[in-house]
């Protein structure tokens, strides 16, 4: 037993430096500030470059800049970071841009309450774009999940070539906890796969369901990249057949690969007629829940998502399945629930969420589960 | 190489346009500096002159309205190496001010050419930050209640140590360009020029009137002598280097056994200035090495030295699942301040819980068992007091003994700080 002892953003930093990040931009905001204070102490003694953007906006152009020139960026911020993060959200998307973004998620709307956590952006991550194209959302239940998923929002950025989301939020940013450090278990490393092709380069050529191969602005052969709608020579284009195959690549590249991209954890309980689906910090309370229903002889079986973007259809339907009921329980008034209700249409989904800036007690979700 | 122009994509400009002049002075201004095209990157904003990276044969980063100057400066601190050129216009620059400002403060080597055409040519011929107030643009009135930027001023207040204006049509731009991009650090070259599209239709604007403009207002002439300083990537480099060595997580191992081995739920009350955080810390440090599962959170103020101050910790030989507060089997009420923020928790504490109140604080009823003690009689100071605490806890053997205090005391302090805190402790248990 090793055990360390840190809070959820030391976490991120910690996981992001597991990655291979080398580059991190950002503006001050609580409750993700600590992110940034950590890669400021962890990237220069590793040669990184750590910058305070003068704003969120240019936080965000930073990371852009650095990612085209092969870096592995990351950044952090909170909901109303997010809010000013979305044009630059949908510039990585469109233009395939990999770069991990850690929501530290508090109380919303707007700037809401700076230390009162909430999981405030579960759609918001998803949908604050232009376009309707997919970017990928982890969500950590404690400081470990925050350290390994940080890890595969790397992993995942770079192969996929998108925004990856770290669905934080200010109770496991804020919370400091002690993890035992030979638990930890990190995936291998994925790098953007590099252009090895003999012909010329064209930096949008790729399968339809994958990324393009990646070169950096800066290399031997010359790079373009373009916000704009833009052909596989990365020029505007106007030719519908040739925007409909990027368009369509943008969702299918992740599709293609969801069963790699799902990642939950579950407890199924033999003979049990209820599932508890939830996610990140709420997760643990529905844990807590789950055993004290065990012992007074009414078990329950449990699903903790940590992949809530795109959604795992097929996770769900399988896991569902078995059951007469499904409750969701979330630290919001109901966001990712219109998800489950979509995937699971036609079976009976309860439904109970809080948003009053306080943690979801274990008594809250036991009274919802036993309310059938 | 005899030019950088992409051949295959000549500039699509309006008829008479001074980004057609300026491109092709771009071009020649990159042939006599004889950079490479693989170390040049053209980062553009948007509108006609967010063009210009589609006309050259070097790396290009075209992005969203007024963001330029933030990729630019991604690009060359992940690539020292790179030649960074920057176009934008007078709408890029309003909009991305912010941006501007930072980059002449920062001062990365790269060169801004804002092309000044004085309207937003590409939407219709909107006023910009830089329309004169009697111009006639496509905004009706709205210029006429505003008064233009003046950008040479601007970015030479905000320390751009390369500042010139220069007209498009002038012949020497080439050689203006030239001497921007050689200078290391942040230049900024203003070019003016016309929108034959939008504003010169309108509004009598030659490259005659363009040149009596710069001579009322005349070039800042290239190196701000008083704004010269080391280049921004150099000096970052150089303060990174000096940066400590990596911050390696604290391990800490299990080598005690608890006193007791129930879960624990610990609340420490307090004010700003009090350590109440390093104790809770000591608190979590001592249940680790007692093999305990342990988690803490802390509320206080945004205004840091004031206000309460609250540390909430579970200990558990379980994994922790839900991290707020139950039922505290241990309060430490050291502050009014801080009793007042969780009054509501007296009334439901359990006999079995131990409150640990110092005199001086006064705590509303509960039926837990309480111990007062007279910190201040015991002449220990008021930012000992949580520390203090801890030692009648480990006294009482109650979540820690003596050892793991020392231990905690010891991981978290250097050995000045350790004797100093050690005072305290024996003055206790
Ligand atoms: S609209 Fe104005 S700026 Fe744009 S190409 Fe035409 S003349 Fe030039």
């Amino acid at each position: 037993m090793a055990f360390v002892f840190m809070e959820g953003n030391e976490a991120v930093a910690r996981g992001a430096m597991a990655a291979g990040c080398n580059f991190f931009a950002g503006y001050p905001i609580t409750p993700a500030t600590t992110i940034f204070n950590n890669m400021l102490q962890m990237l220069p003694p590793k040669g990184g470059t750590c910058i305070q953007g003068e704003d969120e906006i240019a936080s965000m152009g930073y990371c852009i800049g650095a990612s085209m020139a092969g870096k592995k960026v990351l950044t952090a911020t909170s909901g109303p970071g997010i809010s000013l993060y979305s044009e630059h959200i949908s510039f990585a998307i469109g233009s395939e841009i990999p770069l991990v973004i850690a929501n530290v998620q508090r109380l919303g709307p707007s700037t809401g309450s700076a230390t009162r956590g909430a999981d405030s952006d579960i759609q918001f991550m998803r949908w604050g774009s232009t376009s309707g194209a997919p970017v990928i959302v982890l969500a950590p239940k404690d400081a470990k999940d925050c350290l390994e998923l940080t890890v595969h929002a790397f992993n995942f950025a770079e192969e996929f070539r998108c925004p990856v989301f770290i669905a934080s939020n200010k109770e496991i940013g804020m919370t400091k906890e002690s993890f035992d450090m030979e638990d930890l278990n990190l995936p291998p490393l994925v790098e953007r796969t590099p252009y090895t092709g003999s012909g010329p380069y064209v930096p949008f050529a790729a399968d339809p369901d994958k990324a393009p191969p990646f070169l950096p602005i800066g290399g031997k052969t010359l790079v373009r990249q373009t916000s704009s709608t833009h052909g596989p020579d990365g020029y505007i284009t106007i030719d519908p057949q040739v925007i409909a195959g990027m368009q369509q690549r943008l969702h299918t590249k992740l599709d293609a690969a969801m069963d790699r991209i799902t990642l939950y954890e579950e407890k199924m309980v033999p003979d049990t007629d209820t599932l508890v689906i939830s996610y990140g910090i709420t997760s643990r309370a529905v844990a807590d829940a789950a055993a004290s229903l065990a012992d007074r002889g009414r078990p329950v079986s449990t699903l903790s998502l940590k992949t809530l973007w795109p959604v795992p259809e097929s996770l769900l339907l399988e896991k569902a399945a078995p059951f007469k009921r499904i409750v969701v329980i979330e630290m919001n008034l109901g966001q990712y629930v219109n998800e489950i209700k979509r995937v699971l249409c036609g079976k009976p989904v309860d439904f109970y969420g809080q948003m009053n800036g306080i943690l979801i007690p274990p008594a809250k979700i036991m009274e919802a589960i036993e309310n059938d | 190489m005899t030019s950088f122009l992409n051949t295959s994509r000549p500039p699509v400009f309006c008829p008479g346009c001074t980004h057609d002049r300026i491109t092709k002075s771009l071009d020649a201004a990159l042939v006599k500096l004889g950079i490479p095209d693989d170390k040049t990157v053209i980062v553009t904003d948007i509108g006609c002159s967010g063009l210009f990276d589609t006309f050259f044969n070097v790396h290009a980063l075209h992005g969203v309205h007024g963001r330029a100057l933030t990729y630019a400066a991604g690009l060359k601190l992940a690539d020292p190496s790179l030649n960074v050129i920057v176009t934008m216009g007078d709408g890029g620059m309003g909009i991305g001010g912010a941006h501007v400002l930072a980059a002449c403060r920062k001062n990365l080597d790269m060169t801004l050419i804002i092309l000044n055409n004085f309207n937003f040519g590409m939407t219709g011929g909107q006023y910009s930050a830089t329309t004169p107030s009697d111009a006639r643009v496509g905004s009706e009135f709205l210029n006429q209640a505003e008064i233009p930027v003046d950008i040479c001023g601007v970015v030479e207040s905000a320390g751009a140590t390369y500042v010139s204006r220069i007209s498009g049509h002038d012949d020497s731009l080439s050689d203006e360009l030239v001497s921007a991009m050689q200078h290391k650090g942040f230049a900024v070259v203003e070019t003016l020029g016309l929108c034959t599209g939008r504003y010169t239709k309108r509004n009598q604007l030659t490259p005659k009137v363009i040149d009596q403009m710069i001579e009322q207002r005349p070039s800042p002439g290239g190196v701000i002598a008083k704004n010269q300083r080391p280049e921004y990537g150099d000096r970052y480099r150089q303060l990174a280097k000096e940066k400590g060595k990596f911050p390696e997580p604290f391990v800490v191992k299990k080598q005690f056994d608890m006193p007791d081995t129930r879960r624990h739920e610990v609340v420490i009350l307090g004010s700003a200035g009090m350590r109440i955080v390093t104790a809770g810390d000591m608190v979590c440090f001592a249940g680790i090495s007692g093999g305990l599962n342990v988690s803490i959170k802390n509320d206080y103020n945004i205004t840091v030295l004031r206000g309460q101050s609250v540390s909430e910790i579970l200990l558990s030989p379980d994994t922790i699942g839900y991290t707020g507060i139950e039922s505290p089997t241990v309060v430490m009420a050291l502050s009014d301040e801080g009793v007042a923020r969780r009054q509501k928790i007296f009334a439901g504490l359990s006999p079995d819980t131990y409150v640990l109140k110092e005199a001086s604080v006064a705590i509303p009823d509960t039926k837990a068992q309480v111990e007062e003690i007279d910190f201040k009689a015991m002449k220990i100071k008021k930012t000992d007091w949580a520390l203090a605490s801890l030692a009648v806890l480990a006294k009482h053997e109650i979540v820690l003994n003596k050892d793991m205090l020392v231990f905690a005391l010891k991981s978290r302090f250097n050995e000045k700080v350790f004797n100093l805190s050690m005072e305290t402790v024996d003055k206790i248990v």
